[in-house]
Parts: C-alpha cells; structure tokens; sequence
C-alpha cells in the first residue's frame, strides 16, 4: 500500500519570480492525482520537490506524516519512483542495469535484483529475454518509456511521481502505454503523481485532478467535479479542446454508423 | 648510421620513460581539478587560465626555465626532474579543458535522472559523469600524448635523455642521418601512442569493453617496461656525468674524457651533451654534472665577473683556480693547452689587397665597411673593449647564425666577422685572422672542470684528468672539430683515435666553409 502525500503551504522563488506559491494538497494512500495546467505553471517544479530535486522556499511535504527533509535526499529518492518525459536512460548501462539501478544503490543481491529486473520488464510489457541485455538507443521511444517506468517501479517504492512520461510518444504508444499504466498503478496500490498538460489524459486516468495556474492551486476535484463544475474560465479553457474533440469525434460516428452511434447512448 | 642506431633503444627508451610518466602525473592532476573545476566556478575559470597561460610559453623555454627554479628549490635541476615536470605542466591544459567539458556537456535530463534514482553526489559522479565523459576526458590524454611525445625531444638541453639527443647533436655536427632518426623514431613513437590511446577512445566510445581492456593491458605493458628499465639505473654504481654545451668542440671534448677516464680509471661515465652555457656550470655546483670543459675567458665574464680581468693566459688560469676553488668549491683540473677565442677575421683577398694583419689596422677603413658577428657577440664586453681600445666604429654591424658567418664574409656581403680560434674550418676559409695587437680580448683556455662531490670523493680521477694538461694543442683541436664539421667523423670516433694516440692530419682546404663550431 502507498503512503499518503501532504503538501503543506509550499512555495519555490527563482530570483524573484515564484514557480510555486503557497501549495498546499494532500494526496490519500493508493490515490492516482494528476497535477495540470499549461506550461509554465510551476507543476513539474511542485512535483520535483516532493522528491527534493527541487528544495521548497518555504513549507513542508510530509510523507506518511513525515517531513521528507529528515534523513538525506538520496534514501528518500530510493523509495520514490520517478519517470520524467525526456527518460534520462542511462545510455552507457544495458536496460536490466537501469531498471535494476536503485535496487543495486540499496545494495540488494545480484540474483534478487536480476529476478526483480525480468518482473518489472514483463509487467511494463517487454519481452525480458528480448530486451534486458540491449543498450536503451537499440529501443524505441515507447520501449524506452516502458523501461523508464520499470527503472522507477524497481524499489517497490511507496509513491510514484510521473512527469508528463507519455509526453513524447505517437498517440497509439501513448494510449496503450496510459492503459498499462493504470493497471500498474492499481495492481500495486501506489500513490501516484501524474504531472500532464493534457487535459484529456488527466480526466481518463486519475482519480482526482489538481489545477495549477502561475504556481498555484485553482481547483482539486474528482474528474466529474472538475468536468461539471469547472472553478474559473481557465479551468473551463483547459476543458475546451478535449470536450470539443469528442463532440466532433461523437459526430462523426453518428455520420457513419447512427445506428452503433445511437445504440451506445 | 649504424652507430646511431646503436643508441636508439637507450634514446627511446629514455624518450618513452619521460613522456610516459609525464603524462601519468598529468591525469592525475588534471582530471580531479577538471571535475573539481565543474563544481566551483572560480577554480575553473583560474584552472583553464594557468594552464593556458603555460601553454603559450615556448616549449624550450618552459623547459630551461625548470632548470633555475628546481634550483632554488634545492632540488635536483639536471636531468629527468625538470623534463617530467616541465612535460607535465604542459600536458595539463588538454587534459583539464576535455575533462571539464566532458562533464559539463552530460546531458542535464541524466543528471536528473541519476538524483532521481537516488544516487548520492559521488556516486552520481562515479557511475554517470566519468563514465559519460568518459570518451571525452580520453581524447582530451589522447592530444597530450601527442603533443608530449614531440616535446620531449626538447628534454635533451636540460639533461633527459630522449630522441632529442640525436636532434641536438646531429644538427650540431651536421649529422643529418642523427636529425632523420631521431625525427622518425619520435614522429613513429607518437604515431604508436596516438593509435594506442585512440584504441581506448573508440573502446570507451563505443562502449566495446574488450577493445579497451586491449588498450589498457598495452598500456600496462609499456608502462611495466619504461619502470623495469628505469630500475637498474637505481641500483648501479655512480657513474661519472660528463657535461658538454652544444657544439662541435664540446662532444669531442667530453668524448674524450669519457674515452680518457674510462681507459685510466676505470670509472663508468655518461655524457650530458647540449647542456646550456650558464646551466653547464650550475650543474656542476649543484653536482648533477661531475665533469666538464669551459673557458678561461667565458668563466670569468659571466661567472666571476667583478675584478679587472687579467690579460696573460697564466695570469688567469691561477687566479680563477684560486677562485673557483674558494668561491664555488670547483676544481679547476686541468687547462688542456689551446684557446678557443673570439678572434676577428677579414677575406684574405682584401686583406693583402689593403694590406691588413692587425685589428689596429681596420680603423681607418672601419666606417667604410661592415661588420657581422655571431647572436651575442655585440652585447659582450669584449666588443665594448675592442671598441674603446682600438676606436671601431662600422658602417654597419650584423648579427647572424654562426653557420652563416664565414659564407657571408667570403661572399664578400660582411667585410669583417667574428670567428672562434680553435674552429677548424677556419684554417679552409679564405679569411686572414687580424692579431689582436692591444690585447682586447682575454684568454680563452679550455679548462676541465671537476665538481666539488667528484674532486672528494675520487681524487683518482682528478689526477687522471690533471694528466690532460696541455694534453691538447690548438691545431689538433682544429682537426678535430674539422674531422666531425667537414669530414662526416663521429665526435666519439675522434675521441677514440685521439687517446689512442692518432693525430688527425691537415685536410685539404675546402672551397666554403659551412659553419664554424660555436662561440666560446
């Protein structure tokens, strides 16, 4: 079971512009919240923070009621996963030392960490045997994405923190990448941050949505609340496009099969 | 030709050992200050402008230079020392600026990446950015092992022995055969480490481990050969330096004690050759040289200095042995019997045409004529003594290469040159040598040397070099140098035959003279 995730008043000043400003949010054990807005927003620096990539300015998180600033950085970095949109697969290490490299920083055994490797492969769905002595620039972008995924779920850690990781793929790898995704998430009951600018993606796969506008908070809801009730006309903005699409992809259907169309009203 | 191949191993042997360590010492230093340099901003930008700044300094220069400051440290300033550490010095920069670009250019989003996994700052370090720039900091020793390579051919003017060796003495007695090899074998051997360091590169490149492994074990291999032949000079017996500066005279003179004191001591000897003219005689004090042969006349202008300098030849020779004994702790052992002096010569054409013997004689014609003479003559005291004596006052003065000088004046381009007494060459040049008549210039004795360690400890050698006195006349040191300047002779095979009691014979005259032998 993942351990539950408190933001409490948290800032980041560059200079003297704030990336994030006074957030506070809590994220309840085995919940999936994705943080959104547009680019800029301060969500990857608020996301960042919680691991201490990025130090806060001011206020605190607490992990399971503990403040992650107790005890170093890198002990608490091992129990968090963490995949990010640009990968950051270590090209000089084959795909099974990059997905087994926390375990082997926690100093876990060889043949552990090799059994937990070809796990974690077959549960992002590559062919371990295919794949684990490869170099990451023999992969695709999709593979790499998964073995990304694998790197960050290798530690069994309690949360997982994902910034915009399907960001990059053709929209077919994304989708089926999203699906995977979802079920990972429920089958280890992981607390689970998705950072996305995509409105769309956020409404399909999380159980809350958290809006950031200029570093901080406009609204945290269900995706029905925010779907229904959307807080401001930023929040109704960001709905614009995914609600416009699925009414014109709605019409098209019913264009060429009203039948199917009208049956699955 | 097979002479000169005979000393390649020990050439390259000693090149390989210098090179090889220098470089060594440079990784050292250089990578950890290069990382170092990526963490705190003021190291990098003091870094990179030090051991750029080390770069611009000629390669020669930075080499003597380590001469006088090893010196003052009280450390050894002759021989391997300041060829490593001048090396070194100049090997940082490529290493320092590659390694730091290395790890500055790894890619942030991995750098992300390996905080984000948990790595701690060294292990981030150790197992991303080494790794990583890896390749980089490799091409980085790649260009200093080149650069080092042909730099060390300049380590033989402060005492190393390397490929230089055959450099500095084969342009000295235009042994051309000595400046090809010593050429090739150094271009061959930077060739070889270029394409061994560049194994490792592409290795670690392409991550191919084997083909590093491959590098690495070649790498192990030259470095256990150049420590297993610096071995046996640890543990043998003391030999007998001898110094020599570089030219003509000065190799056969020192292949000549070598010969000499080996035949009546016994002692096992070693010649320095090509040591510069001031760095010969602190290597004497300083007792990395033991043995060598100087000038009455140089000794007491640039060393003693001070005091009116005596005009009679034994006048000076008992003054400085007194001097040199109380002042330096130097033994004067021996004055072999010849002069090389600083004399004044003018085409023999023109000299009956005008009717010249004496320099009193060029006064009058003086402001019509022109004058050349070797780089420092000029700015010696002797000119200004020529000058005030004798009132010379020239149209014209030049200064030019030695090798130049006599072509010039036979040329008729310079009335008036410089040459050097003992030079064979002299003897086949067409040139009247003008008598000093009010005795301007000062002796110029050829002297042995003995250092203060060596006159102590092995009283048997300084009797057997004491045996020299006068043991050399100035027509025999004129064949001699002509032998080795003209004749294509060895300085060593001259040497040989002259303490086995042969005498070169006159040598018909040539037609031009090429280059004379030196100053004094």
């Amino acid at each position: 079971m993942g351990a539950c995730i408190e933001l409490r008043g948290l800032s980041r000043r560059y200079g003297q512009r704030l990336a994030v400003e006074n957030l506070t949010l809590s994220v309840a054990a085995g919940e999936l919240l994705a943080l959104v807005g547009e680019s800029g927003c301060g969500k990857t620096t608020a996301l960042k923070m919680i691991n201490r990539l990025v130090e806060p300015s001011a206020g605190r998180v607490l992990l399971d009621g503990i403040d992650v600033t107790r005890g170093p950085a890198h002990q608490l970095r091992r129990r968090i996963g963490y995949a990010f949109q640009r990968i950051g697969l270590f090209p000089h290490m084959t795909v099974a030392e990059n997905v087994g490299i926390t375990p082997s920083l926690l100093g876990h055994d060889p043949a552990r960490i090799r059994t937990r490797v070809d796990e974690l492969l077959a549960l992002v769905e590559l062919d371990a045997g295919d794949v684990r002595d490869r170099m990451p620039a023999e992969l695709s972008g999709g593979q790499q994405q998964r073995v990304g995924v694998a790197r960050a779920l290798a530690a069994a850690p309690d949360v997982l923190l994902l910034d915009e990781p399907f960001g990059a793929l053709d929209p077919l790898t994304r989708d089926r990448l999203r699906t995977s995704f979802h079920a990972i998430h429920r089958r280890l009951s992981l607390t689970s941050i998705l950072v996305s600018h995509d409105m769309s993606e956020a409404l399909l796969l999380a159980d809350r949505i958290a809006v950031m506008r200029a570093g901080a908070l406009v609204q945290v809801g269900t995706p029905s609340q925010v779907l229904c009730e959307p807080a401001d006309d930023y929040v109704r903005g960001m709905l614009e496009t995914p609600m416009r699409e699925s009414r014109q992809l709605t019409g098209l259907l019913e264009q060429a099969n009203p039948a199917s169309a009208a049956g699955a009203r | 030709m097979s002479e000169q191949l005979a000393l390649l191993p020990a050439y390259l042997t000693g090149h390989l050992q210098i090179t090889l360590l220098a470089l060594l010492l440079a990784t050292i230093v250089s990578v950890p200050l290069g990382i170092a340099a990526t963490r705190i901003a003021w190291l990098e930008r003091v870094a990179l402008t030090m051991t750029s700044a080390i770069q611009t300094i000629p390669g020669l220069a930075l080499l003597a230079v380590m001469v006088p400051l090893l010196a003052a440290l009280g450390l050894p300033s002759i021989g391997y020392l300041p060829a490593i550490v001048g090396l070194t010095l100049y090997a940082l920069l490529p290493i320092l600026r590659n390694t730091a670009t290395g790890i500055e250019g790894v890619d942030p989003s991995l750098i992300d990446a390996a905080r984000g996994v948990g790595m701690t700052p060294r292990q981030q370090l150790l197992r991303v950015e080494i790794p990583l720039a890896a390749p980089v900091i490799v091409a980085g020793i790649r260009t200093a092992t080149v650069w080092t390579v042909g730099m060390a051919t300049l380590a033989t003017p402060v005492g190393a022995i390397s490929l230089g060796n055959y450099i500095f003495s084969g342009l000295q007695t235009r042994n051309l055969a000595a400046v090809l090899i010593g050429s090739a074998a150094s271009a061959a051997l930077a060739l070889v480490l270029d394409g061994l360091v560049r194994m490792v590169e592409t290795g670690v490149r392409r991550r191919r481990r084997p083909l590093v492994a491959a590098g690495g074990a070649l790498a192990a291999l030259l470095y256990g050969y150049a420590a297993l032949a610096a071995l046996p000079a640890l543990h043998r017996e003391r030999t007998i330096v001898i110094g020599a500066k570089p030219f003509t005279e000065q190799l056969v003179l020192a292949e000549i004690l070598s010969v000499w004191i080996g035949q009546q001591t016994h002692r096992s000897t070693r010649i320095l050759p090509a040591l510069g003219s001031t760095v010969a005689f602190d290597a004497l004090k300083a007792g990395e040289v033991d043995v060598y042969v100087d000038y009455s006349g140089t000794l007491w202008t640039t060393i003693l200095r001070g005091a009116e300098l005596p005009q009679r030849r034994e006048q000076l020779l008992e003054q400085m042995r007194a001097r040199l004994r109380s002042e330096h702790g130097v033994t004067l052992a021996a004055a072999l019997g010849f002069e090389n002096a600083y004399v004044l010569a003018i085409r023999e054409s023109e000299a009956a045409l005008r009717d010249i013997a004496r320099i009193s004689d060029l006064k009058p014609l003086a402001p019509t004529m022109s004058m050349g003479a070797d780089y420092e003559f000029f700015s010696r005291p002797e000119w200004r003594r020529l000058q005030e004596l004798y009132g010379l006052r020239f149209a014209a003065q030049r200064t030019m290469d030695p090798s130049l000088l006599y072509p010039a004046a036979a040329r008729g381009d310079v009335d008036v040159v410089t040459a050097y007494s003992s030079d064979g060459r002299l003897e086949t040049a067409r040139l009247r040598v003008l008598e000093d008549d009010l005795a301007a210039i000062p002796p110029y004795d050829a002297v042995i040397l003995v250092g203060g360690q060596l006159a102590e400890r092995d009283p048997e050698v300084l009797r057997a070099l004491a045996a020299l006195e006068n043991g050399i006349d100035v027509t025999t040191m004129q064949r001699m140098n002509l032998a080795v300047d003209a004749n294509g002779y060895s300085p060593a095979q001259v040497a040989g035959n002259f303490v086995r009691g042969w005498r070169p014979r006159p040598t018909p005259r040539a037609d031009l003279p090429s280059e004379p032998p030196g100053p004094p």
